[in-house]
């Protein structure tokens, strides 16, 4: 049971195999784009449904509060995509994502509501200020390692938390931050009415962050990549540099998180302080970490299910279920963080590997019970 | 020369709260190899239980004897809450240093979040004790005597932590464990008692750094460990990880240049200025100022 990273990919290698390291051989099935193609027709249809998923969400599923939700969601399981394409496929441990997401985003706010740019060249400029942002601070941070780097990357990103914070100029709004100016913003982007468009925003990134991430770690690039979360020193020797190709994983990164930092400037029309901190960063990896880092789809379920009950257990805090508890039940339950903090704990000592590890944990399991019965 | 005089004793008085955070964590970094995020927790539990002390312990009060049997209790309170953490939580993920990082996340999301829940989000006046509530004239200038306070609590604990280091069993298998810990342990000692007892001194310098930040800021807040700890990682990685001396030094440094850069220049530019330092110390000397070991070996 030292195999903690990665999910049991292949079973019955044996103990003397490093269990850490994915079959490097595996190509992708031709079967492999059906489950993805069936969950994004069921993304791009939900904004016509009329269902009602009583207790799940309140109101049917196209209503705007739904919608809202299911676009934020969206946008942090984009985001959480590209931080774990650092952490979970490379296996570089930063804690200065929040900067380039916060970047993008308040990049793009301030270019529309200074220069009166359009939305779309204030887009354009936030996204390549962003990249060009990580690849600067990339090139200087990785070369440290390990813990070094994490450190170097949490007070970078420090650095943007408090220059943001102190309202340089009176541009970024300090605590308060900036609405979105909306007179910048084409009209089919504004309003509650308009809801289901910044849900389509929001589905665009996450199609967008997670076909980037799938398209590069599939590609020669990726199986670098992989070579250096398994062994940095052994790619080394191998004759290949491992710097620019971290360099690489680092700038994409960034770059998909300064995307993502504009479409949550429209998801959720501005942007506040909150996102450019080092909790922020925290919250990103206990995404990654919970769905299950260096897989398809353990970052946006693992954000998804980390954003949905950030949301819904504050809004259930309030409701009658809540106040009928005993206060020293009801009151830990109606904060957030504290239930995601116990499960993220909870999840480290019995399913590492993630939420989406577990169905394969349960079918080695029953496989295990089947053979010794046998 | 009134106002330097100021800044010097401030920013020392600002370092030892970041030397009695750092410590702690460079201790545990060193021997176990564990970036302890929770350790914001240990603050806030320090914190949070002076002041729920000086309130509610009979015998506890805010002002006085009754004070320091309030820090007491606080501290007894963050050492518990240390040595929890390290049986029941880093224990079982001995040898997993990525795990050991996550769940140590988890809790420093989960423990603040809890605190709020008890007492609310918005700041508690944390009591202030007639003994330091007022200032005292050094040269000329009047500084808030609890700046001396933290000066003096921090030379106490580095006293302490050194002779301990230096003079006891205990501190040589610690030290001992920071240099090679499979040697210690082929040589037939338990070292797991010494996690659990750097934890537990850890805990106990985090909880009097929380009981005298609420002294230094007035005020204690769920969150204020936060952004204190992310300061004392760099006072950690300035301090090259693992030597009690180079933390006291980065955290008297860090904490002058802090203060000094925020009054001369624009206020803020003194905490980025303290980042820059640090990058400029990890590009050009790795491992920190006092170095013996490389800061990268984990994760």
């Amino acid at each position: 049971m030292t195999d903690t990273d990665v999910a049991p990919t292949t079973p019955g290698t044996g103990a003397s195999a490093p269990a850490a390291v994915p079959d490097v051989r595996r190509r992708p099935r031709p079967t492999g784009w059906i489950a993805p193609g069936v969950l994004l027709l069921v993304a791009l249809s939900l904004p016509f449904s009329t269902l009602t998923l009583p207790g799940v969400f309140e109101g049917t599923l196209n209503s705007p509060p739904t919608l809202h939700l299911l676009a934020l969601c969206l946008v942090f399981g984009g985001l959480a995509t590209s931080y774990d394409l650092l952490y979970g496929r490379v296996g570089l441990l930063s804690f200065g994502h929040a900067l380039y997401f916060a970047c993008g985003a308040y990049t793009a706010a301030l270019l529309m509501r200074v220069l009166e740019l359009p939305l779309l060249w204030a887009a354009v400029v936030a996204v390549v200020g962003g990249t060009l942002l990580s690849l600067v601070l990339g090139a200087v941070s990785l070369r440290v390692n390990g813990i070094a780097l994490a450190m170097v990357t949490l007070a970078f990103a420090q650095a943007g938390s408090i220059l943001i914070a102190r309202d340089p100029g009176r541009a970024t709004g300090g605590e308060e931050g900036l609405p979105l100016h909306t007179a910048a913003v084409p009209d089919a982007f504004v309003g509650v009415v308009n809801t289901v468009n910044l849900y389509w925003v929001a589905l665009a990134y996450a199609v967008v962050a997670t076909g980037v991430v799938w398209w590069l770690t599939a590609s020669p690039v990726g199986r670098v990549w992989q070579g250096i979360r398994a062994n940095e020193q052994r790619v080394a020797v191998l004759g290949v540099n491992p710097y620019p190709y971290k360099l690489a994983a680092f700038t994409v990164g960034g770059g998909l998180a300064s995307l993502g930092g504009v479409a949550y400037l429209l998801v959720t029309g501005g942007v506040t302080p909150g996102i450019t901190t080092a909790e922020f960063t925290l919250a990103l990896l206990v995404m990654v970490a919970l769905g299950g880092a260096g897989t398809r789809w353990g970052p946006l379920v693992g954000a998804g299910l980390y954003t949905y009950l950030d949301h819904r257990l504050l809004q259930l805090g309030g409701s009658d279920a809540f106040t009928a508890l005993p206060a020293w039940l009801g009151a830990p339950l109606s904060q957030p963080l504290f239930v995601l903090g116990v499960l993220f704990v909870l999840m480290v000592f019995f399913f590492p590997g993630g939420l989406v590890a577990l169905p394969g944990r349960v079918r080695s399991a029953l496989r295990e019970r089947r053979s010794a019965r046998s | 020369m009134s106002t330097v005089v100021l800044l010097v004793i401030t920013g020392l008085g600002l370092g030892a709260l970041y030397f009695l955070i750092a410590s702690g964590l460079s201790l545990i970094f060193g021997l176990m190899d564990v970036l302890n995020f929770a350790h914001g927790a240990f603050l806030a539990i320090g914190a949070y239980g002076t002041w729920w002390a000086s309130v509610y312990l009979p015998g506890a009060g805010p002002d006085g004897f009754g004070f320091l049997l309030a820090v007491a209790f606080g501290v007894g309170a963050g050492t518990l809450a240390a040595t929890l953490v390290e049986l029941c939580v880093i224990r079982p993920l001995y040898g997993r240093h990525r795990e050991q990082i996550l769940a140590t996340v988890g809790l420093s999301l989960a423990v603040p979040a809890l605190i709020q829940a008890v007492w609310g989000a918005d700041p508690l006046t944390f009591p202030r004790p007639e003994l330091v509530a007022g200032t005292v004239g050094v040269l000329g200038v009047n500084v808030p005597t609890d700046r001396f306070l933290l000066i003096a609590a921090a030379v106490a604990v580095f006293t302490a932590l050194w002779l301990f280091n230096s003079r006891t069993r205990y501190g040589l298998i610690v030290r001992a464990g920071v240099q090679d810990r499979a040697m210690v342990t082929a040589l037939g000692i338990d070292v797991r008692t010494a996690f659990t007892l750097v934890f537990a001194i850890g805990g106990a310098a985090a909880a009097l750094a929380g009981a005298l930040g609420g002294l230094y800021f007035g005020v204690v807040t769920p969150t204020q460990g936060m952004s204190l700890l992310i300061f004392a990682f760099i006072v950690v990685v300035i301090g090259g990880t693992t030597s009690l001396v180079g933390t006291a030094l980065a955290s008297v440094a860090v904490g002058l240049i802090q203060q000094f850069a925020n009054y001369y220049t624009v206020a803020g530019l003194g905490d980025i200025a303290v980042v820059i330092v640090l990058a400029l110390v990890l590009l050009t000397r790795q491992g920190g100022l006092t170095a013996k070991k490389s800061a990268e070996r984990v994760a």
